[in-house]
């Protein structure tokens, strides 16, 4: 399966010139872009692990695809995304993420279903990846 | 037309028999409204020779603290102070016959927090007034003094993004189909197969609540199987609006808690229940961490015609006020009612801290939210793929585009139909991001993610020649109104 999360995930893979175009995008809107990762790609998983600081007061989306390329070096069999935040007032949350690199093989999900009183029925969704311990799914690194 | 005062004082104010409303204090062209008093605007059509004035006087009278007489038990308060006073009139632009009176009441006239006493006061009696023709309420100024005794969006659309995990393109639903006569397992399927294929949302319509052929515990069972099915395909957080509308509060609150402990987050009710009622839910909504989806069923009835009724930019804002999360506020380009630049008035007041005064757009005053979180707009009825340039320039981002239609009726099926909506609108926010002119360049830019994409060329092949092209029966009085170029 694809996991399917952020803004651009039913596209092909983006090209590093796409992604950096989107970047760029984002930071002439004045927001800080930041480089997340995961191994653990739960649909309510919100943490992914931060690449750093979100980059403020940047200009050229080449600083952040540098950074972007150092991350893939050490987590490239992970979720990478782009988020790039606006602190605006009336907003201060994310603008913009979408997944800039994912795991060769994608397992999915499990659902597992516990039926309780009546025909109720408690979901559990489960990354069949996340049987593993941090850092040794998707083939580990 | 605004000249000088004629309001009687003193003694002969207040000697018993019938007096003209502008002479009784509801008319008073030298005030200067307060920025704590609730500002109405009204356009009035006064039965033949009946002076604009007086008529316009007569609305502020009603509206307010008068009754057809004059009562000496006024006295006894600060009337004044309770008197709404008109005090301007002016002509509507290419009308003839018509006024736009600017009416302007004290805070102290309204309860905190209820669209209920604002409503009876505004609109209350005043509407059926014999020497009116016609009547509608066009807009409302709401002081941030009143804003602030509300408690707005129970979610908001920031807080929404949050918890959907989605960020920078609009989000896409659609409404089940055919609305009536699906079983629950059935209609399960169609909120599977949509949501699988790539929607963020599926949706009740608005007269489904429980019926012969699926009562509402069926509904959600099979819904909810069908959303968590869906997210663990895909690894989104997914929602289906369940229609928790019914026959009485009792009941509603049944449903919403029943919709709770399955784990939806995401509850819908109909405009019809009353305000009073949309208020509870938005109260319950706020308390439960869920969403709160306001379908405006029934609103045509009043907010259509020009000449009479109450404008949606009003419903919009007592519906901001009011605490909902989700409202459908048009579509420009679908087959339900909505020139451009009104409905962008509306999105405007869903979407925005602060709406300055906007002619062009039908929006009168300038409204201060002070922060009251936003609501978000939802464009649904008659759109489909091809129109995804054309829906992102007139709507933007922060929206809910529903294609109930353009998904359930794809050839290839309902997942297909749910996945060339889905890769429409990535591609169109892709290059709209990259800079590119994508309002123009909409078609090819379509016809190239259709090359990778076969629901979507087969989904631009179906409904490439499907508009609605009528003309607006509502429309701003202020400016030429574009019609929708295809």
């Amino acid at each position: 399966m694809r996991v399917t999360q952020g803004c651009f995930s039913f596209l092909p893979d983006l090209t590093d010139e796409q992604i950096s175009r989107q970047v760029q995008y984002a930071l002439e809107k004045g927001w800080a872009v930041n480089i997340e990762f995961t191994d653990d790609p739960h649909p309510r998983n919100n943490l992914w692990e931060m690449w750093g600081l979100p980059m403020f007061d940047l200009r050229d989306a080449a600083g952040v695809m540098m950074e972007l390329n150092e991350c893939r070096k050490v987590y490239g069999d992970r979720y990478v995304r782009m988020s790039a935040f606006d602190s605006s007032h009336g907003w201060e949350s994310v603008r913009l993420s979408f997944i800039v690199n994912r795991p060769k093989d994608e397992p999915g999900f499990r659902l597992e279903r516990h039926e309780v009183a009546g025909r109720n029925i408690r979901y559990t969704t489960i990354p069949y990846a996340a049987d593993r311990p941090e850092g040794a799914r998707y083939g580990g690194a | 037309m605004n000249e000088q005062s004629m309001t009687i004082r003193g003694k002969d104010r207040y000697k018993s028999g019938v007096m003209e409303y502008k002479k009784m204090g509801y008319w008073e062209p030298d005030y200067e409204p307060k920025d704590t008093d609730i500002i109405a605007l009204f356009r009035v059509t006064p039965q033949d020779g009946v002076d604009p004035i007086e008529a316009a006087a007569a609305v502020a009278g009603e509206s307010s603290t008068a009754t057809w007489t004059v009562v000496w038990t006024d006295r006894l308060t600060a009337a004044e102070k309770y008197r709404a006073k008109c005090y301007r009139v002016d002509p509507v632009p290419n009308s003839p016959g018509q006024y736009f009176a600017y009416i302007a009441y004290d805070l102290d006239l309204f309860e905190n927090g209820s669209i209920a006493n604002l409503s009876a006061s505004i609109i209350g009696n005043v509407f059926g007034f014999k020497p009116l023709k016609a009547l509608r309420l066009e807009d409302m100024r709401l002081p941030v003094a009143y804003v602030k005794t509300f408690q707005g969006p129970a979610t908001g659309i920031v807080v929404e993004r949050e918890r959907m995990d989605k960020f920078g393109r609009p989000l896409l639903g659609a409404t089940v189909k055919p609305k009536l006569g699906l079983s629950g397992r059935n209609y399960g399927r169609v909120v599977y197969e949509a949501l699988k294929g790539g929607l963020d949302f599926t949706k009740d319509d608005e007269n489904i609540n429980s019926q012969p052929f699926m009562h509402w515990r069926e509904r959600f069972l099979y819904c909810m199987e069908a959303v968590n099915k869906a997210q663990a395909a895909s690894g989104e957080i997914k929602g289906t609006y369940l229609n928790v509308t019914a026959g009485t509060m009792e009941d509603m609150y049944e449903r919403a808690e029943f919709a709770k402990e399955l784990g939806s987050i995401i509850i819908m009710i109909d405009l019809v229940i009353g305000y009073t009622a949309i208020q509870s839910m938005a109260k319950w909504a706020r308390r439960n961490d869920m969403i709160l989806h306001l379908h405006r069923a029934g609103h045509s009835t009043y907010t259509r015609q020009r000449n009479h009724g109450v404008s949606f930019r009003v419903i919009a804002k007592w519906m901001r006020l009011a605490g909902v999360d989700h409202i459908h506020a048009g579509t420009v380009v679908g087959k339900l009612e909505g020139d451009p630049a009104t409905t962008r008035g509306y999105y405007d007041i869903c979407r925005e801290d602060y709406n300055p005064a906007r002619l062009e757009h039908g929006v009168f005053f300038d409204q201060h939210w002070a922060s009251l979180n936003k609501l978000m707009p939802v464009a649904s009825g008659g759109i489909h793929a091809g129109q995804m340039h054309q829906l992102l320039d007139h709507l933007g981002e922060d929206v809910v585009l529903q294609f109930g239609g353009g998904t359930i009726g794809h050839p290839m099926g309902i997942q297909a139909g749910a996945t060339a909506n889905r890769v429409a609108l990535e591609a169109m926010i892709l290059a709209r991001n990259e800079g590119r002119d994508y309002l123009h360049e909409g078609p090819e830019i379509l016809a190239k993610a259709a090359q990778t994409c076969t629901p979507l060329k087969s989904a631009l092949e179906v409904w490439k020649n499907v508009t609605f092209n009528y003309e607006s029966t509502d429309m701003p009085d202020y400016a030429p109104t574009a019609s929708v170029s295809m």
